[in-house]
């Protein structure tokens, strides 16, 4: 049953797809683009940013990448916008616009 | 060997789920199946099965429960009726498309409203078009027997589809009858264990059950699900096959009663057969050729089958225990003629609706309808399609 992923697609048979479309593989989520959905976009001052953050743990998509202990730019692939980050930032370096 | 005892529907039902032992069992209590999960209760408390146990707060919590159960590896189950099981609606659906080998062990009961506890079958012919495979029992024997034969049926890769093993509330759950039971590890044999091929708690071998799916994938889903419906009905011929070989005893799809000749037949479902058949018996005294198909299985349904064994006798009885407000008929009685239709038999039908909420049918209910079939056949002119047995009218007083 356990059927390589990555060989369906949206023109595949029927009888290519696994049973009741289980996905036989982890972290796919980052494959498929939900950035497009966005309407709002944040946007990150880099000047008024402490590094503080107390943004990057309350964004529901994980769009906010840490390396070393800072932040850096949004995931635009993966963030829909939801302004959550914005309302979480002490400094205004997040702006939605 | 077997063992001879008497036993009310419930209890049957509560005894094999004890010989089975499923890993998890999450339910809430309503009438008339209270008492299934109530004696897996004592039985766990006994120390006589392992099961898990979850008393959960709704049936939509315990249908969720046994679905996430089922997804994570463990053999799983419920029980309810009636509301219980309108309640379930959504996951009912879930648990068919993600192929999902669930149990449910339904006791037939009327929805609301009015308001009432007693049995027809509008509970679970609401649900017919889940995706779940639907078994029906005559009596107590049937329903401990069907329920046993449901995870074999569910867990076979061709199928992987959800079982509802039916049984009359309060007829067959609550009636004490005899029965016959079988050594717990002649059902244990039967059964088998359960090792899914991928489930959730599998480590290192990740999995996503019941994924969103854009249009590109799910109508081709859809018939693949279709496709197991389909295909389940070889494997519940199978397994009817082996557990006549193992026990002695058992139908398929449907059981032909007396049907070889008969100029009229019943077809019927559930515990309302044993009249249908006590009916024909006196009939066939007086010379009248008169037999009863009950069906066991309503999904998948058995359309070539029944067209074929009603494709000799003169008139035709289908019998709904449920209304389906369309004014065309209930479900059988739009299912039957269909199946006749679509594979050129031109048997005379006519419908009937009886025992609805705990409505009596009598073997004089059914010998009147007999009657009714030979009229029609007879070229009677008076024949009305959908009447209600047994229904007080000023017209009929």
């Amino acid at each position: 049953m356990r059927t390589d992923i990555s060989n369906i697609n949206e023109q595949s048979p029927c009888e290519d797809l696994t049973e009741g479309l289980m996905i036989f593989a982890g972290g796919t989520s980052k494959d498929f683009k939900t950035g497009e959905w966005r309407v709002d976009t944040p946007v990150f001052d880099k000047e008024k940013c402490k590094q503080c953050l107390l943004c990057a743990p309350v964004c529901p998509d994980g769009c906010i990448p840490v390396h070393d202990g800072k932040r850096e730019d949004f995931d635009m692939d993966h963030c829909k916008g939801c302004g959550i980050c914005e309302k979480a930032c002490p400094f205004g370096a997040i702006r939605m616009e | 060997m077997s063992r001879k005892d008497r036993m009310s529907g419930n209890e049957a039902v509560a005894y094999a789920i004890r010989q089975v032992n499923p890993d998890v069992m999450p339910a809430f209590p309503i009438t008339p199946s209270t008492e299934i999960p109530q004696l897996v209760s004592t039985y766990i408390a006994n120390g006589e099965m392992d099961t898990e146990f979850i008393p959960v707060e709704s049936e939509h919590s315990s249908m969720s429960a046994a679905v996430g159960a089922e997804a994570a590896g463990a053999r799983s189950m419920t029980a309810t009726s009636s509301c219980g099981l309108a309640l379930m609606w959504e996951e009912l659906l879930v648990a068919a498309s993600n192929r999902l080998p669930v149990v449910l062990t339904l006791v037939n009961r009327t929805l609301s409203g009015p308001i009432n506890i007693n049995c027809d079958h509008s509970d679970s012919m609401g649900a017919r078009d889940t995706g779940w495979i639907q078994i029906y029992a005559e009596n107590n024997q049937e329903a401990y027997d069907n329920f046993i034969q449901a995870f074999p049926i569910a867990e076979d890769e061709r199928v992987h589809l959800p079982v509802m093993v039916c049984q009359d509330g309060f007829i067959t759950s609550h009636a004490v009858q005899n029965i016959l039971l079988e050594e717990d590890s002649d059902v244990k044999e039967f059964v088998g264990e359960y090792h899914p091929e991928e489930y959730l708690l599998n480590p290192g071998r990740p999995i996503a059950v019941g994924p969103y799916a854009v249009s590109n994938y799910s109508m081709e889903a859809k018939y693949n699900q279709e496709a197991a419906m389909i295909r389940s009905k070889e494997v519940i011929k199978e397994v009817a096959a082996k557990f006549r070989e193992k026990f002695g005893r058992g139908f398929d799809l449907f059981e032909e009663y007396r049907c070889e000749d008969a100029d009229y037949i019943m077809l019927i479902m559930g515990s309302a057969s044993g009249c249908a058949k006590q009916a024909a018996d006196e009939l066939r005294q007086q010379g009248v050729k008169a037999g009863v198909l009950k069906l066991r299985v309503f999904r998948p349904f058995p359309a070539e089958e029944i067209a074929s064994a009603l494709s000799k006798c003169k008139a035709v009885a289908v019998m709904d225990r449920c209304e389906s407000y369309n004014g065309h008929g209930g479900p059988l009685s739009c299912e039957v003629p269909a199946a006749l239709f679509m594979n050129g038999i031109n048997t005379k039908v006519i419908n009937y609706v009886y025992g609805l909420a705990g409505r009596d049918f009598t073997v004089s209910n059914a010998a009147e309808v007999f009657g009714e079939l030979k009229d029609a056949a007879g070229g009677g002119q008076n024949i009305r399609q959908c009447r209600y047995v047994g229904l007080r009218t000023r017209e009929g007083q």
